[in-house]
């Protein structure tokens, strides 16, 4: 067992799309919120292997395409100090912010270097003790606890100089402000590793309330295939609830452990969404008493008026409302290679999706 | 973002593990698990082991789906 093998097997994947088809009777909507399920869905081509009554959507689940031009700005704003260092992951590096993106600052001498890890971050502070260190943490509830690690780690091994600029979010106010602005959709094809820390019972309430279906999913096309079965049957029989299709990684409670470092330094607050504007309790900050590795608290600068790109439908493609292939810019002033939005940037992005494997 | 990668564990030292991803070795914190041996199965996210993967629970997947195979399923 590989765990990755197992699951791309094509004869169980024709098997699945034969049975979606033969219980398939109404139209059904579905929206993928995980930018990894959009990236594997037009990666194994699998709008193909469905009947045309079976819709699916791009949702808000890419973390680089919903954050905010101001937070990229304050970055840049951060990273244009000769006394910081920022450290990030690869996939923010080139998201443009208003007049300027970290990878244009690292052309100008900015001090900006890709991490695989937090702890990579914080062993960078250490050798770097005349300068602050900023971490940008950006990502959902499966990232959220490797920068309260950092944090606690950072504490623990007095490295002072080792701060994060948050722009965590969670997953469920964003999936509920969706159907509260009217997007119609039947069912979630629910986040699975998001989902493998935090517990698929964080959906209850979201599937009850809205009556939805909800399906915790894995990445291989044999998992997208099931999942979108156990969908379209409870659709079928109007029995909307929440399922873990994903059981070889998710339980009903997730990782407590995980959990409990998160809300020990971290707490809820509003925050902006790309497309959805701001959502209540959407936002992860720093709470109080590690204040101290707090960089929006420690270190003020000065930020720019943030512009968003004109033309740019990235807000709407992340609610599903409109398709990539409905931009101006698509394929022709915005490409991977030059994006224009974080839509295109991320290599979960759904423009960049369609960009790679078309429709 | 949330790309998380199943790697077999090979090696323990404190909270930190070594796991072969295909025959890659990658260094995986052990930060929010606690019961992880050598030979299990993690999912690795950003550095972390996210959760051990059940191969009890991807047996029993697999087995459901093959399950829906009967004669009168076949489409294609």
């Amino acid at each position: 067992m590989k765990f990755v093998d197992e699951f791309r097997d094509k004869s169980l994947v024709l098997e699945l799309a034969g049975k979606i088809r033969k219980i398939s009777k109404k139209p059904v909507v579905l929206m993928e919120v995980c930018g990894g399920h959009t990236m594997a869905i037009r990666r194994f081509g699998i709008p193909s292997l469905l009947p045309s009554n079976i819709k699916l959507l791009s949702g808000p689940g890419c973390p680089v395409c919903v954050t905010s031009r101001r937070y990229i700005d304050q970055a840049v704003a951060y990273a244009r100090r000769k006394d910081i260092i920022i450290a990030t992951y690869g996939d923010l590096i080139r998201v443009p912010g208003s007049t300027s993106s970290l990878a244009g600052e690292r052309g100008n001498g900015a001090d900006i270097r890709v991490v695989y890890s937090t702890l990579d971050a914080i062993e960078m502070a250490r050798q770097n003790p005349g300068k602050s260190l900023i971490f940008l943490g950006i990502g959902f509830e499966t990232t959220t606890p490797s920068s309260a690690i950092a944090i606690r780690e950072a504490q623990k091994s007095g490295t002072d100089n080792f701060l994060l600029f948050s722009a965590h979010k969670l997953m469920p106010p964003a999936m509920a402000a969706l159907i509260d602005e009217g997007i119609k959709i039947d069912g979630y094809i629910g986040p699975g590793h998001v989902t493998a820390i935090a517990g698929a019972d964080m959906y209850q309430e979201l599937a009850e309330k809205y009556r939805l279906a909800i399906v915790v999913s894995g990445f291989e096309p044999v998992d997208i295939m099931q999942t979108i079965y156990m969908l379209v049957r409870q659709v079928e029989s109007d029995e909307p609830k929440v399922e873990v299709q994903y059981r070889r990684a998710v339980t009903a409670k997730g990782n407590p452990a995980a959990k409990r470092i998160v809300s020990e330094v971290f707490e809820q607050r509003d925050d902006w969404w790309r497309g959805l504007g701001i959502l209540k309790d959407s936002g992860l900050g720093i709470k109080s008493a590690f204040a101290q590795y707090d960089a929006e608290k420690q270190i003020e600068v000065k930020v720019e008026e943030a512009i968003e790109p004109k033309g740019c439908i990235c807000g709407e493609v992340l609610k599903g409302i409109r398709s990539p292939l409905e931009c101006k810019l698509f394929a022709r002033a915005c490409t991977p290679s030059n994006p224009v939005g974080a839509c295109m940037v991320s290599n979960e992005g759904a423009c960049q999706a369609f960009y790679r494997y078309g429709n | 973002m949330c790309l998380s990668i199943p790697g077999k564990v090979i090696e323990i030292d404190g909270n930190m593990a070594k796991a072969s991803v295909g025959g890659t070795i990658v260094k995986a914190g052990l930060h929010m698990l606690d019961d992880v041996q050598i030979g299990d199965y993690i999912l690795i996210h950003t550095g972390f082991a996210l959760q051990k993967i059940s191969e009890e629970e991807a047996l029993e997947t697999l087995k459901l789906i093959k399950e829906l195979q009967n004669p009168d399923n076949q489409i294609f």
